[in-house]
């Protein structure tokens, strides 16, 4: 639950007054909220957690965490929530079908 | 992952597994309180690498795993309803009420939709005002800031179907409690990470004084884990006890100050029951009286609810690091993450789910698992 995921900022912009922006997580991009990170700017890096970047992280770490959560195939599943229903659902046909 | 050569960066580990060995003198109990952590040390065998004499209990720090049975039962409820579409984080679906879980309350009709950021469901409800959207609002420091921010956002945009059902933990008050136990064996503890990203680290300073443990705010990464490790070890050994930060990266000592802002507008403070380990003081965030129109505990009546914990279920001894999983009777046998009886064996953070993936049932001396 507290997992958090380094992304790259490629964009930044306001919705109703609220910070929002573009983040490239080793391109997955996904628009993340930045209104608690009021000091990252385009090409900086965050850790995003549940669709909020909750502080600034520097480059180099960024790509190695990104690379490792790539490795262990947690990038994706944190990343989609789709994934995760979809993953959900082919748990309960099997329990269904036993 | 059991060897060394698998690690991303086996020389730095290597280099830390080492120096642990050299500044190890005695037997240490540590505990981390994250489930991330506890995933990142059993994935990776850190506890199968470590130094005989440093033994690792694995803490509370499962959002999860700990929030009430009288909560889940109340989603269960709420999300039954007809006018109801009911949004929650991916693992809440699978955790066990008294009589079902979520992903049963679906297959039977409720819209129920796994959401990835709270900012969803405002979108969810703007996109169907005719229907009451429910959050279900679990979580740490960490998901607290977007917790909050999700319902700032409703009441500006005056979004009167919108509501939360909030049950907020914290860590400080668990260290607190772990640490007044009778039965306590820990002798430091691993912070949870990105929780003090959020809270910074300044509030652990009066528990290292009071209980004098030495406390380290540690990353998830093995790397990470291991200089943690190495750094509590190190003022275990000099007998002494500080609030120190081996995750510098992301964490500094005030944290962040504007998601601090926005939870104390929010939030308040209130006494929180965790489920498996009890009543906790001062351990919980509930929505400030600013924003107790969006309380969805209140705003369906749901009624007392009768709760009933399986009997055999040990997750609260889990949760409090008094057994290790692979100690319960049902582990792997009546509880597998298909089939749970508690919450830990649900989470992708809790301590039995952990045990079962990678394997570690029980151990016999002399044969490794």
């Amino acid at each position: 639950m507290c997992l958090g995921i380094p992304g790259k900022i490629v964009e930044v912009y306001e919705i109703d007054g609220t910070r929002m922006g573009k983040v490239n997580f080793d391109g997955i991009v996904k628009e993340i909220c930045l209104s608690f990170v009021p000091e990252a700017e385009v090409d900086d890096y965050t850790i995003v957690h549940v669709g909020f970047g909750i502080t600034k992280v520097d480059e180099e770490s960024a790509t190695e965490t990104l690379a490792l959560m790539k490795e262990m195939g947690v990038l994706e599943a944190e990343l989609d929530a789709t994934a995760a229903l979809a993953e959900e659902e082919a748990i309960a046909a099997g329990k269904e079908r036993k | 992952m059991k060897y060394l050569d698998e690690y991303r960066d086996p020389e730095v580990a290597r280099k830390l597994f080492d120096e642990i060995d050299r500044i190890t003198t005695q037997h240490w109990v540590l505990m981390e309180v994250c489930g991330g952590q506890t995933h990142s040390i059993i994935r990776n065998g850190i506890d199968k690498l470590l130094n005989k004499n440093i033994e690792l209990v694995h803490g509370p720090g499962c959002p999860v795993c700990v929030t009430p049975l009288d909560t889940i039962d109340k989603a269960l409820a709420i999300a039954a309803r007809e006018d109801v579409i009911f949004c929650s984080f991916g693992d809440m679906l699978r955790v066990p009420g008294s009589t079902q879980d979520l992903f049963q309350v679906k297959g039977n009709g409720g819209d129920i939709r796994i959401v990835y950021s709270p900012l969803d469901a405002i979108k969810i409800a703007k996109d169907n005002p005719n229907n009451e959207v429910v959050f279900f609002g679990i979580g740490f420091e960490t998901t607290a800031p977007a917790n909050a921010m999700s319902v700032y956002q409703a009441k500006r945009m005056g979004l009167t179907n919108f509501s939360m059902l909030v049950s907020h933990v914290l860590v400080p008050p668990a260290i607190k409690a772990v640490l007044s136990s009778p039965v306590n064996r820990v002798q430091g503890f691993l912070a949870a990470g990105h929780v003090c990203s959020v809270m910074g680290y300044a509030e652990y300073v009066p528990i290292v004084e009071e209980y004098g443990v030495p406390i380290v705010v540690t990353g998830f990464e093995p790397i990470d884990v291991l200089e943690g490790i190495r750094q509590t070890v190190t003022q275990l050994e000099a007998g002494i006890a500080s609030a120190e930060n081996a995750y510098p990266r992301a964490v500094n000592f005030d944290g962040n100050k504007a998601a601090q802002e926005l939870i104390a507008d929010v939030f308040k403070t209130t006494d929180r029951n965790w489920r498996g380990i009890g009543m906790i003081p001062g351990s919980g965030w509930e929505l400030s009286d600013r924003y107790a129109d969006f309380d969805a505990a209140q705003r369906f009546d749901v009624g007392d609810i009768d709760t009933k914990e399986p009997e055999i279920c040990r997750s609260g001894e889990v949760l409090q690091g008094l057994i290790k999983p692979n100690e319960c009777e049902a582990f792997g046998k009546e509880c597998t993450p298909r089939k749970p009886l508690g919450a830990t064996m649900v989470s992708s953070e809790g301590a039995c789910a952990a045990y079962y993936t990678y394997g570690r049932f029980i151990e016999i001396e002399g044969v490794p698992t």
